[in-house]
């Protein structure tokens, strides 16, 4: 029985104000986020800049509103590439089990030794600083708490009876694999992944706030905190609107995953 | 008449937990002998009762039946060819001809396919009937089990325990098989719905002159539906004969064990007499020689030591009990020690 | 005979996020010494909640009323201190799982030990024998090394043994068992039935079965309550019932079971599913899947009434059941 719960509600409203802002943020930015305005250098918040301007005159509002987009593509890609190659190991690895398991499972070890940013600041400081870099570093790390999710999974369901009905109707592996245990198996994952853009979100601003994920000028929410840091004690606005937008796309997708599990724990 | 489907010292190990300190400690790692030489034949057109308690292997039996586990010896023949060695079509058509209605009627239907989708899956992977007639043919599956056409559209979670269970039949139906091996079918049920399954099991093993091997514990059930009957202890058959004689003179001591132990449904038969003493051994672990004599009231020192063979010992129908032939002389006061159920 | 428990109009409501489900609706029954009541029903009848209403088992959202009567004693309205005497101590329960029953990390000997400290003013030598005479009261052979053992260390129906063991310790005079054979095997079954029905014998307790198995019932009980979707249907002296039930689900239920007669014909069918507990039926529960329903049935809810001796029905036809 589908409930929408006040957490869930909230969630997607602010899921839904991320995403208008990424999807037209033209029609709701007052200023071009790159244009310079030298008659208002670091001014506090106002009528005409509700979030203040950065030391270059840029409009923080407007910045804020533009880097929705970028950190959405940001938080969609941290989790898509994962997702894939999590998800398809974990597939492979839940049904054939055996050695492969095992393989598996030291793999998972030795990759959950490192602590995951750690392990994403090593790979893009191998590939180099850029954002196509940080897809890759995290399709690297990232993989392995959806194998991990999707092998249990697929282990449950592979035991279950309308699996064995399936091999005894002389169903081919593949479509058993594909059409009945996938489908049934994705749900706690795709739940997971919800929840996991929050913390993608959180990286890919870590990361720009470091200079190793998107560049300046791009306006990406790490990258404007990082411009305004070393004028916090002047200017605190420069990063605090930002700060502010991260942490409400964060606790969007938070609320999001937790009110989906929910709303999918209760089908059965 | 020849068998359709025939088991020949089927054997089915299954390896126990073994954990690191038993392998330091050198302990060989056990292994639970689910099945342990099960041979039978299913014969076209009956209803063969595959009866036991919980780790008698009846199970692992049905599994092996419809090729769901690949057994560790012997083998299971349908129409004289081993199904260890079909592949391709001529695995998809055995496939066609056996096939299974599980226990646990919540389990067996995938959550996610709507009730026609999974039959039309059965129905075009098998090209039952050209595409265009799927949907028609689903109807007439539904109608075959008595549910109603808008099922088709509905999804398991929408239907109650029995209803599940005809689907589940339906499916099974979908690919027009001469077999159908039902595990438990009715056990998860109520008896005012179990009643219905049964009737309906019959009513299309009649119609459609299936062939049906019935997987269960419970006796009453037996006694109702089948014509033959084997009954099983601990990976073994111990009896296998015609329903209506075995209930009337069972000749092994564990039949008349169980026999005996299913409640009545007449009050005022009550003894005080226990049917049997001693608990199911572990399948780890059997008894030596024949696995019921630790229990066994008529057991001489040579049950612990044979294992007894599934043979006709002087009677109409095979027996595993090293006692039997000797039984004979005072078989009457054994037919009449068994209840009636 | 003096009842030991006797409830009146015991009903049970569960609030949830759906509405009310009335689980149990209207139940009365006595029970008394020596004696062995059966409340069978299929599942969702109300037969295992209306049990732990007894001695206030259920959870906070259950709303219970009418009357549960120890010995003239209010339990519905027993203080905590006197209602934990009372469990455990004159009366006693079993329970389906005794896996989930017993303390796993416990050895079975100091799980009797601790009822025996909490209902009795025994000493730890005397607790001691005490075990082990319960032990062998169910049928536990080498008690003293079985006390050191985890309940992991037993089989399906040596644990129950031991639940059964733990029941008893206090000496109750009631004991209640919930399908205290539904997990178990038909021998092992066997084996705790008769042990039940021994112990009602010897001891001269009062013993109230739960289960769905109308066998059970037969072999086991002296009375039986008959439930459907909360409400009793029946009860009476099981001779009585089984040979001419007089309500007609239990005339039904008893039709549907397959056995020695009913081969080459078909099982009378009960169609249809059990009723919804959420809005109850004005008249009987039973008439949408009833054989003999007439239109009072739909109307009128049948009341529980003598039919024969020692028997009484709540059936608008029972009158025709009796021919």
């Amino acid at each position: 029985m589908p409930r929408l719960t006040p957490a869930l509600l909230l969630g997607l409203v602010l899921l839904g104000a991320v995403l208008l802002a990424a999807a037209v943020p033209d029609w709701l930015a007052p200023y071009d986020p790159l244009a310079f305005d030298f008659t208002a250098l670091s001014a506090a918040p106002s009528a005409a800049h509700p979030f203040g301007t950065d030391q270059f005159g840029r409009d923080i509002l407007s910045r804020t509103l533009h880097a929705a987009r970028i950190d959405l593509q940001i938080a969609l890609f941290c989790m898509v590439f994962p997702l894939l190659i999590g998800g398809l190991i974990g597939l492979l690895v839940g049904w054939y089990g055996g050695w492969i398991d095992a393989v598996f499972g030291r793999l998972v070890d030795l990759v959950v030794t490192f602590p995951f940013l750690v392990l994403v600041i090593f790979f893009v400081a191998v590939l180099g600083p850029g954002l196509v870099n940080v897809y890759i570093a995290v399709a690297c790390v990232g993989w392995v708490p959806y194998a991990k999710l999707m092998r249990a999974e697929v282990l449950v369901q592979r035991q279950s009876d309308y699996v064995a009905a399936g091999r005894v109707l002389g169903y081919a592996m593949p479509r058993i694999l594909l059409r009945h245990i996938l489908p049934n198996a994705c749900r706690p994952v795709l739940v997971y992944a919800v929840t996991d853009m929050a913390l993608a979100i959180l990286l890919g601003s870590s990361l720009g706030y470091l200079g190793l994920g998107a560049q300046p000028p791009t306006a990406e929410w790490g990258v404007l905190i990082a411009d305004g840091k070393n004028f916090f004690t002047t200017a605190p606005w420069i990063s605090l609107f930002p700060g502010v937008a991260i942490v409400l796309a964060g606790i969007g997708f938070s609320l999001t995953g937790d009110g989906l599990a929910d709303l999918l724990a209760v089908k059965k | 008449m020849t068998a359709l489907l025939t088991t020949t010292d089927l054997a089915m190990r299954f390896p126990g937990r073994h954990g690191l300190t038993d392998l330091l400690r050198g302990i060989p790692r056990p292994v639970v002998r689910a099945l342990d030489g099960v041979s039978l034949d299913v014969r076209p057109g009956e209803t063969l009762g595959i009866v036991g308690e919980s780790g008698c292997g009846k199970s692992t039996l049905a599994r092996c039946l419809v090729g769901l586990h690949r057994p560790n010896a012997g083998a299971v023949r349908y129409q004289g060819t081993d199904i260890a060695t079909l592949r391709g079509s001529a695995r998809q058509a055995f496939h066609r001809q056996v096939q299974m209605v599980f226990q646990d009627p919540y389990g067996s239907l995938n959550p996610l396919m709507s009730v026609g989708a999974s039959l039309a899956e059965a129905l075009a992977v098998h090209r039952i009937v050209p595409p265009a007639d799927i949907p028609r043919r689903v109807q007439d599956l539904l109608d075959r089990v008595h549910l109603p056409a808008t099922a088709a559209n509905r999804y398991p979670h929408e239907f109650s325990g029995g209803q599940r269970q005809r689907i589940g039949i339906a499916r099974a139906l979908a690919v027009e098989p001469k077999i159908i091996v039902a595990d438990e079918p009715v056990s998860a049920l109520d008896v005012s719905v179990q009643a219905q399954i049964v009737n309906l099991l019959q009513e299309l093993q009649t119609s459609l002159g299936l062939t049906l091997v019935f997987i269960t514990h419970d006796l009453r059930l037996v006694r109702h539906l089948t014509h033959r009957v084997a009954v099983m202890y601990l990976g073994r058959i111990v009896e296998l004969g015609p329903t209506e004689d075995v209930f009337a003179s069972a000749r092994h001591p564990y039949t008349q064990a169980l026999l005996r132990a299913v409640p009545r449904l007449v009050p005022g038969q009550r003894s005080r007499d226990v049917a049997v003493r001693g608990e199911l051994p572990s399948p780890l672990a059997p008894p030596p020689g024949c696995a019921f004599h630790p229990r066994c009231q008529r057991a001489e020192p040579d049950c612990a030591a044979t294992v007894p063979a599934l043979a006709l010992r002087e009677g109409h129908w095979p027996v595993a009990c090293l006692q039997a032939d000797r039984a004979i002389a005072h078989s009457s006061t054994i037919a009449t020690s068994t209840p009636s159920v | 005979m003096t009842a030991l428990l006797q409830i009146r109009d015991l009903t049970v409501t569960f609030a949830t996020r759906h509405g009310a489900v009335h689980a149990v609706d209207g139940v009365s029954f006595a029970v008394g010494r020596g004696e062995v009541l059966g409340l069978v029903g299929e599942s969702g009848s109300g037969k295992s909640v209306s049990l732990r209403a007894i001695t206030r088992l259920l959870p906070d959202f259950a709303r219970v009323s009418g009357q549960v009567a120890w010995q003239g004693e209010d339990v519905l309205a027993m203080s905590p201190e006197r209602l934990r005497r009372l469990r455990g101590g004159q009366i006693g329960m079993v329970f389906q799982e005794p896996m989930s029953a017993l303390n796993p990390v416990l050895p079975i000997g100091l799980q009797i030990t601790e009822s025996l400290i909490a209902h009795t003013d025994l000493d730890a030598r005397a607790r001691r024998a005490r075990a082990l005479e319960l032990l062998d009261l169910v049928g536990i052979a080498a008690g003293p090394s079985r006390l050191s053992q985890f309940p992991h260390e037993f089989s399906g129906g040596m644990r129950q043994r031991a639940m059964i063991a733990i029941a008893l310790a206090a000496n109750p005079a009631v004991l209640l068992a919930d399908e205290p054979t539904t997990a178990l095997d038909v021998t092992i079954q066997d084996q705790i039935l008769r042990l039940l029905r021994g112990l009602v014998d010897e001891l001269g307790m009062a013993l109230v079965l739960v289960t769905h198995d109308l066998g059970v019932i037969a072999e086991t009980c002296d009375r039986v309550a008959v439930m459907y979707a909360g409400r009793l249907c029946e009860t009476g002296d099981v001779a009585a019932v089984f040979a001419r039930p007089r309500h007609a689900y239990t005339a039904a239920l008893l039709q549907a079971m397959p056995g020695e007669g009913t081969r080459d014909r078909k099982l009378l069918t009960i169609p249809g599913q059990a009723p919804r507990l959420d809005a109850p039926a004005i008249g009987c529960a039973f008439a949408p899947r009833c054989a003999l329903v007439r239109p009072i049935c739909t109307t009128d809810r049948p009341v529980l009434q003598p039919v024969a001796p020692r028997q009484s029905s709540a059936c608008h036809a029972a009158a025709d059941l009796a021919a």
